[in-house]
Parts: structure tokens; C-alpha cells; sequence
């Protein structure tokens, strides 16, 4: 078998340490006090960070080392391990934070929500690489929707949302592999309703949804035909439907912190000392560190404490606060090359199940990205996720770097004949 | 199959863009086009505490400590760092019932919850000694620690001022002040409150999410040591302030001394005067109300506020004037002519000398009446007109007139009046254009009629003599600061223009006044020194006022003063000749030998019955 030899995309690994050490750089400042200022410390979050980057590292290394082919040839079995983890932890869980999503091993929570995403991810591009696949086909999209659909629910069983709302990521790779386009703008679309139904009278909302299909049957055809009429008169019934369904999910599914995170966002509560606070204080810290920030280790809320979570979710708020402007642009910047560089490489990749895994990944970050940087601008409802590579916490950082190694690896190998 | 819906990595890579484009749009609306967040982190997470200076010191010319400071300690309040407090315990400790605790937190809490604002103001050492140890309980109380004048001498009120918080046009004026600041509301305390005051030092400390001291903001960076006020290093004679004070009791009427040498002030002092503590700290206010309403205004400053018809006084300056313009030589006499104008019975003077010796008012209508009708126009009303202007420029030289640039807050001094051709132009208030002649103004030729004069413009004039022809304007302050700094201004020689050997006479004139028989102050006399004055008594709608200006000795003169007492019964030289003798022999002498003297003119008042020494000197 003629081999060429490996080609690391040094790019994306150099960006992947780009990112993690501003991240550190940021957990050190965060957590700083004076007691324990020193690099080393473990004692506190940014030394126990150094150990996870050094597991994490360890466990690149290993990955690097491993047969491509093993993921592919193992990915239903971990996918099995994982959903069995995630169904235990049900059962075992502590609670932290009102989640039962954490694992006490003794020496060492974990979180196997994390793990779940990149076993999924395994999962689906090892289904979507078998030769028959056609998204066109129904049965494949109810599989699909399957894979996804099983972690999704048991993580969401744990209370945890936001990870749970992750795997919503998966539609990116499936479009990009057939699934009809109208699901993303179903899914656009149901957002924005959803948002609508919540600010605006439910009547004149029917009434302009009903304005806007007059307006697209009379003005923007040209020719209609009789399928026009109903497929448009369906359309509007399903927003109707939906936006009056938006009531009883509001008030029924969603829990009271989460209606109330949701009633922040959208400006109908200012409390900003109940569950606008957090929000708030992230704003202020942010807002506050102007074009330079105020420079490492001087920003005032940072240092004060003002912002809960400061060293994993809200993480962010630091590089605002003492980076400011030019510190938040330059993340941004290294997370959509990271963004950019995985799709283009994806691209590159002569097996399905490569393609498919690439675009997992870069999709989960990219939710991760959009989910949690918008949270802290006040973009999108409080929903507690980690921000990829960047945030404090072992289970996340070990879970990412596997997720992106294991790409890193299939593609340094994609001309090897298979 | 794999490339079919290659083209779809486009949608999925601009949605990836389209996040960045929006994530950094909301960062520069965040970060770069709203100050909001800036202010509202700083208010939240720092706290200025502002550090007050010491008050400069202010010293009379002999080194003697006038007004210093001393700590007392205003107990400020963060009211969001409130927490789990005892309030009984907290009452009590304050001395305050709880009615009176809710109502001052809730002034706090409505100025700034999250900045300190002062619960309660001008708490003494003793007082705030008997909780200090217990303050760590009062979460969210600090104590700043402020200072207060103290008066060491009872003396000066009117000089030193006090000083107030500040108002709201202070405010709008200079940033420098903040709300609850001090400031000099009068006197020296005003006129050099820049100088004072000092500059205010910052503390800004870092506060935690629990409002908890973190430290030093950025290790200090942003702070700011106070700098203390300058000292004012005055030319009073803290000695003779209190002894001409010390005369002055019971009386209404002032007394302006300065070196003629240097024009600095040794003693201003205004009658009816009160104790500069009362003006100080918590019982301020009170104070003020009760001396602010006393109808004897014991906080005005007469010496520089009030107007008074000079009377005689003013005749030294008018026979100066005269001899210049050589209208009169100094040896013209009139004969005492007392159907032109009142007089006092004597022999007609021969000479100027002997004019101002005996204080002859027809003498001086004859004078002024040359003066004012010189004979350069035919019209008998445009001569006049010529006249005045004439007199009307010698008078400003001589300082009349116009506010002198003393030192002191100018919203505190009056002008007084020396009438031009407008005054008497105006139809409104007098005669109108070409209207008016020496006849219908004679009255000014004796220091009456239109004729005002400020009481330090009258020691001035006194100065002037004592110079024999210029003097340098009256000031308080010497120098101040460690660096001695000086005001040019106070060096300046303002010239008469008036020859000195004119003076000479008037200096000749004033020393007969005390010293000859038939001199008008003679009471004014002190064995072993040649005092020369001049007496005047100024009509008014009550009693005459006595007044009397003299300096001594004649020659190179050490002191010049004016002595002005209201409403006494009796002219110039039954009151202020007397009054200004003791105080130049005190002065000069360092003490009074007469104390008999001293004692009457002390303990009398001017307004109830004559002085004792003309019965005494009946008796003998």
C-alpha cells in the first residue's frame, strides 16, 4: 500500500493553542488574588487549567498516534458507551449549579455531556459514510434525527439546556449533506416567531404573517397555480399554530429561571439585581473596557468579583473588561479562522465520513461560539455553555480536544488510500 | 456524490461570518459608542474618597498665631454597604435616636446608594474617641476626617471672615468644590481662599461585588496626596487689634491704623465686633442667624463698608489742593467770616497752618470756593464746572472716591463719594448741566454735603500726610506661603502729585491741632511723643459723629490711623482724638501709662453722657 506521508494542519493546531492560552491568560486574571498569584498554584482554577491543558495535550498526542480508521471502526461502539454514561448519570449525578449533569469519580468530576458531543459526532458521520445514504430519503432522516436526538435528551433529562441545545449543530453538517434547505430556514424562522410571539400582540402578528403571504402570492408570483395557494395557506396555518403553541411552551415547558432570562433578553424585565444581573454586570465589564481595556489583571468588576461564573461561562466578559475592544475582536478573528480553516479542510476530505465529522465539528464550536459570546453580549437567553478551548473546566477542554484532534488526525491522513 | 452540495460550504462558511460581523458590531456598540458602562462599573467598583487639605494658618506681624485648624471627623455612609448593623448600639454610640438615624440614611440613600455621602457632619476628637474602637462594626461607615478654624485670638472678626459650606453658585463656579465642601465666606478667609484652601488629595479604592475594601486602586496609581493650604502671614499688630477692640466697646465706629511706610494694616477694627468662634462648626448655624440679625450688624466691616461724611478731617486734603494749584499760598488768611458758614469761636487764621490747627470752616469755604471758581471761564456755572473736574482728579489721588485694593473681598467695600460734574449733571438726582456753581456744593468744602468717605480711605489720608505726599495701598496681608510670596501691587508708590513741601505744612498744621493751644485735638496728645491729627466732626441725622485722624511720630512716621466713632456726643476731639492717642501710645510705647484715661474712654458710652475727662478737667 503506497503511504504518503502524514501532513498535520499546523494552522488549525497553532490557532487551537492560540485560543487556549489567551483562555488561560484570562482564567488567571479572572481568579486572580493576590494569596495566590503564583502560575503554579493548583490549588486554584487557573494551576488546576494547566493540569487539564497537560492532559489534554497528552491525550492529542495519543490521538495523533492513532490509526484514523480506529475512530470510524469504533465510533457506534463509543457512541453505545457514552449514551450508557449519560443514562447512569442520571442516576449518579450530583447536582452542580441546579444540573445533575456531573460525575463524582472521587479525584475528579466529570461532565459526560461534553463526551457526548464528538461520540454524536462519530455516530452520525460513520451512519451518513455508508454508500446508500440519501438525505432525500425519510428513513435516513429519522435515523439521523435519532443519533442526534437520544444524547440530546438525556443530557436535556439532566437539566442541562444549553448542552442539550448544541446538538441543534447537527443540522449544518446534514444540509451540507443533502438535507433540504428548508429546514434551516424553518428553524430560522421558528426563532424569529418565537421571539415575535413573545413582544407582539399574537393577532397583529397573524395579521402581518397573513399580509406577507397576500404580498408573496400577488405580488412577487408571477404565475399561480392552484399547489400555491395551499402550500401558502398551509404555511400560515403552521405559523399560527406555532405562535399560539409559543404560550403554552413558554409557560408550561420552560422552567421559571429560564422564562425569566428569557423575559431579560428581550427588555420586558430590568431587573438587574434578580436574574438580570448576571447580564448586566457582564455588559457593564465589558462595555467598560473602551478600545484598549483596561489591561491585564486591572479590570475593576474582574478583580471584584462582580460577575458570577467568571472563569467558565462568562469568561468572556474578561477579555471585554481588560482587552477590551481590540482583545475581543482578535478572539473573534482566531475563532472564525478556526471556523473557516475546519471547513476548508473538510472540504479536502475524500471520505464521507471525514467530510461529515468535520463539519460536526466545526458546527458544535460554532454553537458553542454563537451561544455563549451571545449570552454575554446580551444577544441570546442566559444559557450556560462553555466557550470552546477558552473556559475553565477539565471535561470541556478534554472533550473539545478530542473533538478537533481526532478531525486533525483523519485529515492529516486523507490521501492514504483507505 | 460527495461534490453534489459542495457549494453548500458557502452558506454554512457566511453564516460563520455573518455571527462575526454581528458579535463585533455589538462589541463597538458596547465598547466604543456608550459611555454608560464605563461610568456605571466605575461607580460600582471604585470609590473616591476625597482627602482634605489642612487649612493654611494664618499669623499677625509678629509671628503670633491667629487662626489655626483642628481635626474633627465627619462620619460618611455608603448606604448599598450597610449591612447587618446595630442600630441601637449605632444610635447610641452617635448619641441620635432611630427617628433621626432613618432620616439621615434616607438623605444618603436619595444622594447615592453606592457613594459615600456624610451621615454626620463635624464629629469632635473627644466624641468620635468613644466609638472609634467599635466602628469595624458599622459596616459601610467610614470616617473622613475634615478640619475647623479655630480663632486663638477673639480679635479680627470682621478681618479674618469664617468660613461656610457652599453654596450652589460656588459650586457652579469652580470644580474644585464638591457638595458639604468649605469655604471662606468673608474677610481674609474669602480674599485668599485659593491660597488657603490648599489642594484636596484622592484615595480611590477598589470595592469588591461585597463592597468589601479590595485596596489601592491600580496600587494607588490614580491617588492623590493632599497639599496643604498656605499660610497667610498678616500685618496685623495682634496686641493693638485687641486693645483698640478693647476701646472700641460700646461704641459703634471703627478704627483703620497702617504703617505709612509700607501701607500695612496694624489694626482694623469694627465696632461692634464679635468672637470669630461663634461662626465655627455645628453652632454656626445658630450663630449666624443671631448676628446676622442684630440691628447693630456686628458683622459688618465699617472700617471698608461704611460711608460717613468725613467733616474736618477732609480739610487737610482740601488746603493741599488749594496750595498746588496755588489758589492760596501758605500763608493766606480769611478772616472767620461765620455768616458765610458756621464756626467755633477763635481768632481768624493767618496761615494755612493755623486753618487746619483751628479747623476754621470759613477758611475752607474760601479755599474750596477758589478752588472750584478759578475764573478760567466767564460763566460763573461752567467756571464751576472746571472747578470740580479739577478737585474731582486731586481727590482720586488721593484715594477717594473709588474702592482702594485692599486685600479683603471686594463685595465687602464701598466706594464713598467724591461728586463730579455727572453727579451734579444728572437732573435726576441734582441740578442739571450748567446748573450749579460753588454755592449750591459749598457744603463739601468741610468734608459735609455730598462728600462720603470710607474709614480706611481716611486712614489713608493720614498715610499720605504721614508720606508727605503718597502712599502705597492699605493691605492685610504681608506675604504668604513658605516662599513669603508678595503682592507687587503692594509696593506700588500711588503719588499725590502734590508737592511735598505743601505737606510739610499740613504735617506742621496737624501737629498744632494736638500739641498748641487752641488746637482742636488736643486730647489726643501722649507725653513723650509728637502725634499730629486732625479732628472732624460730621453732621448727620443723629448725634455728630467724632472723628480723628492722626500718625505719629511726624517725622518718619510709624503708624497712621483713623478713628471713627458713631453718634457720640460731642466732636472730633472729645471721642476719637482720645481714642486714637492711646492707641498710637500704646503702639509706639508698647503700653499705656495713662490707665485712667484708658479706663474711660474704654467703659463710657459715647451715646449716654459726655466723657468723663472734660470733668474731670473742670474739676482742676
Amino acid at each position: 500500500m503506497y503511504q504518503e506521508k502524514l501532513k498535520y494542519d499546523w494552522l488549525t493546531i497553532g490557532l487551537y493553542f492560540a485560543i487556549m492560552l489567551f483562555g488561560w491568560i484570562n482564567i488567571y486574571a479572572a481568579g486572580y488574588s493576590e494569596e495566590h498569584a503564583k502560575v503554579f498554584d493548583f490549588s486554584v482554577q487557573h494551576g488546576k487549567q494547566i493540569i487539564w491543558m497537560g492532559v489534554s495535550l497528552l491525550l492529542a498526542a495519543v490521538i495523533i498516534l492513532t490509526e484514523p480508521r480506529v475512530f470510524s471502526n469504533t465510533a457506534y461502539a463509543i457512541y453505545g458507551i457514552v449514551l450508557g454514561l449519560l443514562i447512569l448519570t442520571l442516576f449518579l449525578a450530583v447536582t452542580v449549579n441546579g444540573g445533575k449533569s456531573w460525575i463524582d469519580l472521587g479525584f475528579f468530576r466529570f461532565q459526560p455531556s461534553e463526551f457526548a458531543k464528538f461520540a454524536t459526532a462519530l455516530a452520525v458521520a460513520k451512519y451518513m459514510s455508508a454508500i446508500d445514504i440519501d438525505m432525500k430519503n425519510l428513513r435516513t432522516k429519522m435515523v439521523v434525527a435519532a443519533l442526534i436526538a437520544i444524547p440530546a435528551a438525556l443530557i436535556f433529562l439532566q437539566h442541562d439546556t444549553g448542552s442539550a441545545l448544541v446538538f441543534i449543530g447537527f443540522i449544518l453538517p446534514l444540509y451540507r449533506e443533502g438535507l433540504s434547505g428548508k429546514f434551516l430556514i424553518i428553524g430560522v424562522t421558528a426563532i424569529v416567531l418565537f421571539v415575535l410571539a413573545l413582544l407582539v400582540d399574537k393577532f397583529i402578528l397573524l395579521g402581518a404573517l397573513a399580509a406577507i403571504a397576500v404580498l408573496y402570492l400577488f405580488v412577487w408570483l408571477n404565475k399561480r397555480t392552484s399547489r400555491d395557494y395551499w402550500h401558502t395557506i398551509a404555511v400560515v396555518a403552521c405559523c399560527a399554530l406555532f405562535v399560539f403553541s409559543v404560550d403554552f411552551v413558554f409557560n408550561s415547558v420552560l422552567e421559571s429561571h429560564q422564562r425569566e432570562r428569557i423575559d431579560v433578553l428581550l427588555g420586558k424585565s430590568d431587573d438587574t439585581k434578580g436574574s438580570g444581573y448576571n447580564v448586566d454586570q457582564s455588559k457593564l465589564a465589558i462595555g467598560s473596557g473602551g478600545f484598549i481595556g483596561k489591561g491585564f489583571l486591572n479590570g475593576t468588576l474582574t478583580k471584584a468579583d462582580f460577575v458570577p461564573e467568571q472563569e467558565t461561562d462568562f469568561i468572556f466578559c474578561t477579555v471585554g473588561e481588560e482587552w477590551g475592544f481590540v482583545g475581543c475582536v482578535a478572539l473573534l478573528v482566531l475563532y472564525t479562522l478556526l471556523l473557516q480553516r475546519l471547513i476548508v479542510m473538510a472540504e479536502r476530505q475524500r471520505s464521507t465520513f471525514a467530510r461529515v465529522y468535520g463539519y460536526a465539528v466545526a458546527s458544535i464550536l460554532f454553537i458553542h461560539l454563537f451561544v455563549n459570546v451571545g449570552m454575554v453580549l446580551g444577544l441570546v437567553p442566559v444559557i450556560g455553555i462553555p466557550l470552546p478551548f477558552f473556559s475553565y473546566g477539565g471535561s470541556s477542554l478534554l472533550a473539545f480536544t478530542i473533538l478537533l484532534f481526532i478531525f486533525i488526525r483523519q485529515d492529516a491522513s486523507k490521501n492514504q488510500l483507505l | 456524490m460527495s461534490n453534489k452540495y459542495a457549494d453548500r460550504s458557502h452558506v454554512v462558511r457566511i453564516i460563520f461570518i455573518v455571527v462575526f460581523v454581528l458579535f463585533v458590531g455589538r462589541l463597538a456598540m458596547l465598547q466604543l459608542f456608550n459611555s454608560e458602562y464605563k461610568e456605571r462599573a466605575d461607580r460600582q467598583s471604585l470609590l473616591n474618597i476625597t482627602q482634605y487639605p489642612a487649612r493654611g494658618f494664618i499669623y499677625d506681624r509678629n509671628g503670633k498665631l491667629l487662626v489655626h485648624n483642628e481635626a474633627v471627623y465627619d462620619l460618611m455612609v455608603i448606604p448599598r454597604m450597610v449591612d447587618d448593623l446595630d442600630t441601637n448600639l449605632f444610635c447610641q454610640c452617635l448619641g441620635i435616636t432611630l427617628d433621626d438615624f432613618n432620616e439621615r440614611m434616607q438623605k444618603a440613600r436619595k444622594y447615592s446608594p453606592y457613594t459615600g455621602s456624610i451621615f454626620m457632619k463635624q464629629i469632635s476628637k473627644e466624641e468620635y474617641a468613644k466609638f472609634e474602637n467599635k466602628m469595624f462594626r458599622f459596616k459601610g461607615f467610614y470616617i473622613s476626617q475634615r478640619t475647623l478654624r479655630i480663632y486663638d485670638l477673639p480679635i479680627a472678626a470682621q478681618v479674618l471672615g469664617y468660613v461656610g459650606e457652599v453654596n450652589d453658585a460656588d459650586l457652579k463656579r469652580d470644580s474644585y468644590y464638591a457638595l458639604g465642601d468649605y469655604i471662606g465666606k468673608s474677610g481674609l478667609e474669602k480674599s485668599y481662599e485659593e491660597v488657603l484652601r490648599g489642594i484636596k488629595g484622592k484615595k480611590v479604592i477598589h470595592r469588591d461585588v461585597h463592597s468589601r475594601e479590595i485596596g489601592p486602586y491600580r496600587n494607588g496609581m490614580f491617588d492623590t496626596l493632599p497639599i496643604e493650604g498656605c499660610n497667610l502671614y498678616t500685618s496685623l499688630d495682634a496686641d493693638l487689634q485687641a486693645y483698640a477692640e478693647d476701646l472700641m466697646s460700646n461704641k459703634r465706629g471703627c478704627v483703620v491704623a497702617i504703617e505709612p511706610s509700607t501701607g500695612e494694616v496694624l489694626a482694623m477694627v469694627s465696632a461692634p465686633t464679635y468672637n470669630p468662634n461663634l461662626l465655627v462648626g455645628r453652632i454656626r448655624g445658630a450663630n449666624y442667624v443671631m448676628l446676622n440679625t442684630d440691628i447693630s450688624k456686628p458683622m459688618l466691616n465699617r472700617a471698608l463698608l461704611g460711608e460717613y461724611p468725613p467733616g474736618s478731617i477732609f480739610k487737610v486734603a482740601q488746603a493741599m489742593i488749594a496750595l498746588d494749584l496755588g489758589v492760596i499760598s501758605p500763608n493766606t488768611g480769611f478772616a472767620c467770616d461765620k455768616s458765610l458758614v458756621g464756626c467755633h469761636n477763635h481768632p481768624s487764621a493767618r496761615s494755612v497752618r493755623e486753618a487746619i490747627k483751628m479747623s476754621c470752616n470759613p477758611y475752607f469755604y474760601q479755599t474750596y470756593k477758589r478752588v472750584i471758581q478759578q475764573g478760567k471761564y466767564k460763566n460763573y456755572n461752567k467756571d464751576a464746572q472746571y472747578g470740580l473736574t479739577v478737585w474731582h482728579d486731586y481727590m482720586m489721588r488721593f484715594g477717594f472716591g473709588q474702592k482702594l485694593d485692599i486685600d479683603l473681598p471686594k463685595s465687602g467695600m464701598s466706594t464713598g463719594n467724591i461728586p463730579d460734574t455727572a453727579y451734579y449733571n444728572n437732573t435726576k438726582r441734582w441740578y442739571g448741566k450748567d446748573r450749579w456753581n460753588f454755592h449750591t456744593i459749598r457744603s463739601n468744602s468741610i468734608g459735609q454735603g455730598e462728600v462720603t468717605v470710607v474709614p480706611i480711605q481716611m486712614a489713608n489720608l493720614a498715610a499720605i500726610v504721614a508720606n508727605r505726599g503718597w502712599y502705597i495701598t492699605p493691605h492685610v496681608v504681608r506675604f504668604y506661603g513658605n516662599d513669603s510670596i508678595q503682592d507687587e501691587k503692594y509696593r506700588i508708590h500711588h503719588e499725590t502729585g502734590i508737592d511735598k513741601k505743601y505737606f510739610d505744612i499740613a504735617a506742621d498744621g496737624m501737629f498744632d491741632v494736638v500739641h498748641v493751644a487752641g488746637g482742636t485735638g488736643r486730647r489726643a496728645r501722649v507725653d513723650g511723643l509728637d502725634v499730629c491729627g486732625k479732628t472732624g466732626t460730621a453732621e448727620n441725622y443723629g448725634n455728630d459723629h467724632s472723628v480723628f485722624i492722626a500718625f505719629a511720630p511726624k517725622d518718619n512716621p510709624k503708624i497712621a490711623l483713623a478713628v471713627y466713632v458713631e453718634n457720640a456726643q460731642g466732636g472730633g476731639g472729645s471721642w476719637a482724638a482720645p481714642i486714637a492717642g492711646l492707641i498710637i501710645e500704646k503702639y509706639l510705647n508698647g503700653e499705656v501709662k495713662r490707665k485712667d484715661v484708658e479706663k474711660q474712654y474704654r467703659e463710657c458710652n459715647p451715646c449716654q453722657k459726655l466723657p468723663l475727662t472734660r470733668r474731670v478737667k473742670k474739676k482742676k
